[in-house]
């Protein structure tokens, strides 16, 4: 009954399948809707769209298939209907004499109507000021906040009586269907793919398997015992690049660092400008008193660390393939050297990009850092998040 | 069949309504989303109270396994009554603690089974619970018999949308999605919780409120149960209106802000627009 109206919305990307349309057909025989469109609507979607994303391209498929299914043949075009007694009573309340003359000039009420539905099947969009088409601020007896005394208010106060159709053209689950926002909150469950479970500390958990052991060869007496909760044990290095372009991408890195703050016991990170070089920093501030060598962190950090830089990679390409190319001051070694070798010893590394993966390409840069991490950069969204957490995890 | 309707303590929408009654007309579960504080929980308890049913709530946290919701066998106490020379060691029916669905399957009566916060468990957690759920029955391996439900419950399933769930899991349930209500539905949600409240107040503490959430930067936008809490603290102090009108030139902090703003960035925030907005007057 409603096939073309399931297959257009699987074409839309809404992933309804035959148990959701049979559930749909089983509540309308229910009578659960009754014969309200306004109802259907609400039916159809509770039944088929499981995802608040999907639920604008559902109202855009709603109101392509069934458009003229809410209003009677013949008024089809007009989605807005303005109930004549009220305009009438207005009429009578606000209009003087001379003004309601008027008014039969123009072929009185029915025709007033008439001549509307014809100009709002005619007009096509917005229009505003002008003397024929509705709109606003004009002079045409259409319109709202215009000057015509026969003037029919359009928009100004809100109906009640709102048609079902408008119902799914307001589209308000807009804001919803765009790819999900960044918060600390669900960076922190894609970074749990990456764990690796190890027990250490205190015992505070029963061993079920040890106790049993020990009971049987206590010879049945009870004998307890314990191990220690199973933590994630992972270790990660995180390297950030601070100032210049990355201040574009200062709220989403904070909420990075604070969801891999929580995730990780073990989290160290360092500072570095555009691409590392030989030294490091821990606090942007206090840069000069918080430096570290990057030999020192090779050495302090065993491979076992997992490595993530933080990084838009955008910069001169100098900056990373000349010796002394930095910006801010004279490095001895390329940063290509650095690089090697840093991904050299953290056998796991990865790099997390703020910049939009389509605009990748346009940046020479980061071509090339792509290149020298061997194709381990992601972008730095959920899905990016997610792929880097089960590649570290490998 | 019983229908469910907005009662005097929950305003619903149409669109809910509907969704509603076709889970209970079809004996499925629905599931509800919707930003924190919209009344995703509430609605299974009002769910009840419109049909009658008796509610049973499951509260789910990160460490909840399927299984508990169906049944648990304690075998440490079986254990240590076995030690003790306890009869009731004998009869295994007595070390096995009913879970939450077992109950609702249970009942002579058909009930509400509130699931709340599905999200919150394990990844595997929902598809552990697809054949449960949809046929409505389980196996009891230690008693060898199945547990059917006398009554197909009213299942309610919320969720804050931290993990996604299962496709074969959602084309089992009726799906809805709790939109920020506008101004006039929270006018109406206000009045059936304070019925009493002062018109001037509500509508400049309504002004305030709308105010806040659309402030882009905010790390938590206040919800409504944030705002009946707010509405509650000033009704207790008996604050005058004007002590929130006066918001815009001297300070842009609402009074008693704790309720509506939860994390000090946010108040942050705050203090610098209001610092802001007072060098410009």
């Amino acid at each position: 009954m409603f096939a073309p109206f399931i297959i257009a919305l699987r074409a839309a990307g809404v992933p309804a399948s035959i148990t959701e349309y049979l559930a749909l057909l089983r509540a309308l025989k229910a009578g659960v809707a009754g014969f309200d469109v306004e109802d259907f609507y609400h039916l159809a979607r509770a039944a088929l769209v499981k995802d608040e994303r999907h639920l604008d391209r559902f109202d855009r498929v709603f109101g392509e298939i069934f458009k003229g299914l809410e209003s009677p043949p013949g008024t089809a075009e007009t989605t807005v209907e303005i109930p004549a007694e009220w305009l009438r009573k207005m009429a009578e309340k606000f209009l003087t004499e001379e003004e309601r003359a008027q008014i039969e000039a123009l072929g009185g009420f029915d025709k007033l109507m008439e001549t509307l539905r014809q100009r709002l099947a005619e007009q096509k969009g917005r229009h505003q000021g002008g003397s024929k088409w509705i709109g606003t601020a004009g002079t045409s007896p259409f319109g709202a906040y215009g000057y015509n005394p026969e003037g029919v208010r359009i928009g100004q106060e809100e109906s009640r009586n709102r048609r079902a159709a408008k119902v799914w053209d307001k589209r308000v689950y807009k804001d919803l269907d765009e790819d999900e926002a960044l918060s600390s909150r669900n960076m922190k469950v894609a970074l749990r793919r990456l764990r690796r479970f190890a027990r250490t500390g205190a015992a505070t958990e029963l061993d079920m398997p040890g106790t049993i052991g020990a009971t049987a060869r206590n010879g049945g007496s009870l004998d307890l015992h314990m191990v220690p909760e199973r933590r994630n044990a992972v270790k990660v290095l995180l390297l950030m690049d601070i100032g210049g372009s990355m201040d574009d991408h200062i709220r989403i890195c904070q909420e990075l660092f604070s969801a891999a703050r929580g995730e990780f016991k073990h989290l160290e990170f360092y500072y570095f400008h555009n691409c590392p070089y030989e030294r490091l920093w821990r606090e942007n501030r206090r840069r000069k008193e918080t430096e570290k060598t990057t030999q020192e962190v090779l050495r302090t950090y065993g491979p076992d660390w997992r490595l993530v830089f933080v990084g838009d990679a955008t910069m001169g390409p100098y900056e990373i393939s000349q010796p002394g190319g930095s910006v801010e001051h004279w490095n001895e070694e390329s940063g290509v050297v650095w690089m090697g070798r840093l991904t050299r010893h953290f056998r796991r590394a990865a790099w997390l990009n703020p910049v939009d993966q389509q605009h990748w390409r346009y940046t020479h840069s980061i071509g090339m850092m792509q290149g020298l991490m061997e194709n381990r950069m992601h972008p730095l969204t959920l899905a990016g998040l997610e792929s880097m957490a089960r590649e570290l995890a490998k | 069949m019983a229908q469910f309707k907005g009662t005097e303590r929950y305003v619903a929408t149409r669109e809910l309504e509907v969704a509603v009654n076709a889970a209970v007309a079809l004996e499925r579960p629905l599931l509800i989303k919707g930003e924190p504080g919209t009344g995703k929980t509430v609605l299974a308890q009002e769910i009840a109270k419109a049909l009658g049913y008796p509610l049973i709530e499951w509260h789910i946290k990160s460490t909840t396994k399927a299984q508990q919701g169906l049944y648990e066998y304690d075998a440490v106490s079986r254990l240590r009554d076995g030690q003790l020379g306890d009869p009731r060691v004998h009869d295994i029916a007595n070390y096995i603690v009913r879970g939450k669905l077992w109950e609702a399957f249970e009942a002579d009566h058909p009930v509400v089974l509130l699931i709340d916060e599905i999200d919150k468990a394990d990844i595997e957690f929902p598809n552990d619970l697809l054949l449960e759920i949809d046929r409505m029955e389980f196996y009891v391996y230690e008693l060898r018999r199945s547990i059917k439900a006398r009554h197909r419950p009213v299942v309610i399933i919320t969720s804050n949308n931290e993990k996604e769930l299962p496709d074969a899991f959602l084309r089992r349930c009726f799906f809805h999605y709790i939109r920020f209500p506008d101004r006039e539905t929270m006018e109406k949600i206000v009045q059936t919780h304070f019925p009493n409240i002062r018109q001037d107040l509500l509508r400049e503490a309504l002004t305030v409120f709308f105010d806040v959430r659309n402030v882009s930067e905010l790390k938590k936008k206040p919800a409504t149960s944030e705002l009946l809490d707010w509405l509650k603290l000033l009704t207790i102090e008996d604050m005058p209106p004007e002590a929130l009108r006066s918001q815009d030139n001297k300070t842009a902090i609402p009074p008693l802000y704790g309720a509506l703003l939860k994390n000090e960035q946010d108040v942050h925030l705050f203090e610098r627009l209001a610092f802001l907005t007072r060098r410009k007057v």
